[in-house]
């Protein structure tokens, strides 16, 4: 009937899949924030999965598959197998996908620990040990950073891939931003602690936009140099404790965030 | 013995990850399981040892659609805990914020993710292709909600701006002044999403909840009121924990809630309504009564039109405040840490949002709890659905799993919070 017809009608569309792993669906949802853009997007290509916004169930093959979420259970580690079997280009979207994400923060701990902190009866509950980007157990074609990602860099992503070419995404840092907004520096004008000398550009300077200093949620720019800015924060009377929690945050698990937070403590 | 098994996949437009399990011998339902099988991310465990300034950016990524709920209980526990209380300007921002994140979060939900159940298609998206209209007026009003988390908090997910305290940096009142046309045309298109959402087909249905939300007398509750139960229940939020007790079944990473010494309850839009329909703003009120409700409303599948009532008070709401608006003299009040224990709870678009936090006199979190609306209804949902597939069970397979998805989703759960969601399994016997 209509649907069968309308299934042939669409098949010459590209097919999108969205994907949930570990993850708060904030980066799943960036797509359907796309108020203005999101019925011509649906034009444009088939939204072929996506579980949080159509009761559509999986079949096939995906064009480009948008991946949300960090593994963290032996199921996860499973299923973005099979994801990437199903998916033509595969794009991991958002700090989880990415570095791991918040939840990342049990990689510096005891998990048991935790899940006996969180459940009464932590025996009930499956997880891994540590909670790992996507390109840990897959290969990405392309990795969107952000905890939320940015709606323009998402639309560029996927205009990108529709027209089989890179994305032009910035690989910066977030200083760029400020001064393109006409921002004056916080670290050097107010002496607020910022990580946005480090930090990867997207957000627009969205913190020091508002007074405060980034705290590093787009994840370390191309060759950062974490160590110079400890020296500065540490200048400005940031002690040992608090820098190494400023650098562990929702990119803790990124490499370079990762061995800067580790050179102040455990 | 003839038995038979359903299964759906995965429980779509909900926001998480969850499966639905039915036991049916004899023709009767014996039990309905909501198996939450979202990967616990164990907040409470990462939140040790942070700084409650951490806690409020942290706490947003428990859930993209109700980032402000959480960074709002967060810094009522903490300023309970320094005995800080908000007042004036800074207060209406954080209500003008609040009113945002309903708007936006009810708009998907009754636009995107329920109405389709309603009418019959997978998506809002199918949708749109026969209601047009319907479609483009739910992103509409979305837009309108997410123009106030951008404007004031600077982005729509997980917003910059919110603080113990207060704000990192406050909008002048010309900044303010340009939400104004915006949402007073989101407050036409509530309106009229009241009146086309009432002219749906609603199964018919009678539930005996017990109702819980905050009251606070003056005001429909966003961030600030006493627990209340429909059965007479009246406390400080202070006293939740005395009250309330959390336990765990095996089938789920969430935990569910109960009153202690009575049973399970309901939280969200229903409860906020029965507790608190004489403070819906006047154009609000008029239009429930229009749309034929009275003063309480316990069938389940009419909770998308209390949303709906819910968002044009929201609307009206958010007018008020810009129409009230001087700007504050600083973003925010002095903090002093202060070695304490500090609730908070607040009105998250799916219901009571509680947090309790032991701080050090450093301000670092010592232990954490975190109590969301989803782990609350859990119960609810699953009692619902035994009564209601108890009604469908005639229904043919495909019709009777349409039926308890769209029952699950009266309640718009919120499974990232709950600890995600749907397979649904019937075993019959
Ligand atoms: S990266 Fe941040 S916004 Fe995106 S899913 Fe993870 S926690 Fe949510």
């Amino acid at each position: 009937m209509a649907e069968a017809q309308t299934g042939r009608r669409r098949a010459k569309k590209p097919r999108l899949a969205v994907w949930k792993f570990t993850s708060c669906d904030g980066c799943q949802l960036t797509l359907l924030d796309l108020e203005d853009e999101l019925l011509a997007i649906a034009e444009a290509l088939e939204i072929a999965y996506f579980p949080e916004a159509t009761s559509r169930p999986l079949r096939g093959r995906y064009d480009l598959s948008l991946v949300e979420g960090s593994i963290t259970t032996p199921e996860e580690r499973e299923r973005i197998l099979e994801v990437r079997r199903r998916s033509r280009h595969l794009v991991a979207i958002g700090a989880c996908a990415t570095a791991g994400g918040i939840q990342a923060l049990r990689n510096f701990a005891d998990v048991a620990e935790y899940a006996r902190i969180v459940y009464a009866r932590p025996d009930y509950i499956r997880t891994l040990a540590s909670s790992t980007p996507i390109s840990d157990h897959v290969p990405v074609d392309f990795e969107l950073r952000g905890c939320p990602i940015a709606k323009h860099q998402l639309l560029e992503t996927v205009a990108a891939f529709l027209h089989g070419r890179r994305p032009h995404i910035p690989t910066h840092s977030v200083c760029a931003e400020c001064k393109l907004a006409g921002n004056a520096c916080v670290l050097v004008g107010a002496g607020t602690p910022c990580l946005g000398p480090a930090t990867r550009a997207g957000c627009g300077a969205l913190c020091p936009s508002f007074g405060r200093g980034c705290y590093g949620c787009f994840g370390p720019m191309e060759n950062p140099n974490p160590p110079s800015l400890s020296d500065r924060l540490a200048a400005l009377g940031m002690e040992k404790e608090t820098l190494r929690r400023f650098w562990r945050s929702f990119n803790a698990g990124a490499p370079d965030f990762r061995r800067e937070s580790a050179r102040h403590g455990p | 013995m003839a038995r038979k098994t359903i299964k759906v996949g995965y429980l779509s437009r909900v926001e998480g990850e969850a499966r639905l399990e039915l036991s049916i011998r004899d023709g009767t339902v014996r039990a309905a399981r909501l198996a939450i099988f979202e990967s616990p991310r164990f907040f409470e465990a990462l939140l040790r040892g942070r700084h409650f300034d951490e806690a409020v950016d942290i706490n947003a990524r428990i859930c993209g659609i109700c980032p402000v709920a959480y960074q709002m209980s967060t810094v009522h526990a903490v300023e309970d805990a320094f005995g800080i209380r908000i007042a004036g300007p800074l207060r209406a921002l954080r209500r003008l914020i609040y009113c945002g994140e309903w708007i936006e979060s009810h708009a998907l939900h009754i636009c995107m993710l329920h109405a389709p159940d309603f009418l019959g298609y997978e998506s809002a998206i199918a949708m749109a292709r026969d209601h047009p209209q319907a479609v483009t007026r739910g992103l509409a009003l979305k837009k309108a909600g997410n123009a106030i988390l951008a404007k004031l908090g600077g982005r729509e997910i997980h917003p910059v701006n919110i603080r113990v305290g207060g704000f990192y940096r406050v909008p002048r009142k010309r900044e303010l002044a340009e939400l104004v046309d915006p949402l007073e045309r989101a407050r036409d298109l509530a309106l009229e999403t009241v009146r086309w959402v009432a002219g749906f087909d609603f199964p018919r249905s009678e539930r005996p909840y017990t109702f819980v939300a905050l009251r606070h007398g003056r005001e429909y509750p966003f961030n600030e009121g006493r627990v209340a139960s429909s059965d007479g229940l009246d406390i400080p939020v202070r006293a939740y924990d005395a009250h309330f007790e959390e336990y765990q079944v095996p089938h789920s990473t969430a935990l569910r809630s109960r009153i202690r010494g009575a049973g399970h309850y309901l939280t969200g839009p229903l409860a906020r309504y029965h507790l608190n329909a004489d403070l819906l703003r006047p154009v609000a009120r008029e239009a429930a009564k229009e749309a034929g409700l009275g003063p309480s409303c316990r069938n389940p599948y009419t909770s998308i039109l209390v949303r709906a009532v819910e968002v044009l008070h929201a609307c009206d709401e958010a007018l008020a405040i810009l129409a009230d608006y001087e700007e504050p003299e600083q973003p925010a009040v002095a903090v002093e840490p202060k070695a304490g224990v500090g609730h908070g709870a607040t009105e998250a678009p799916r219901g009571l949002l509680y947090h309790r936090y032991v701080l050090d006199g450093e301000g670092i979190i010592r232990d954490a709890r975190i109590v969301p609306p989803t782990a609350q209804n859990q119960a609810v949902i699953e009692e619902d659905l035994v009564e209601h597939v108890q009604r469908s069970l005639d229904l043919p397979e495909e019709a009777l799993r349409h039926r308890c998805e769209q029952t699950v989703r009266n309640h718009d759960p919120c499974i990232s919070c709950a600890t995600h969601f749907l397979k649904l399994e019937v075993e019959r016997e």
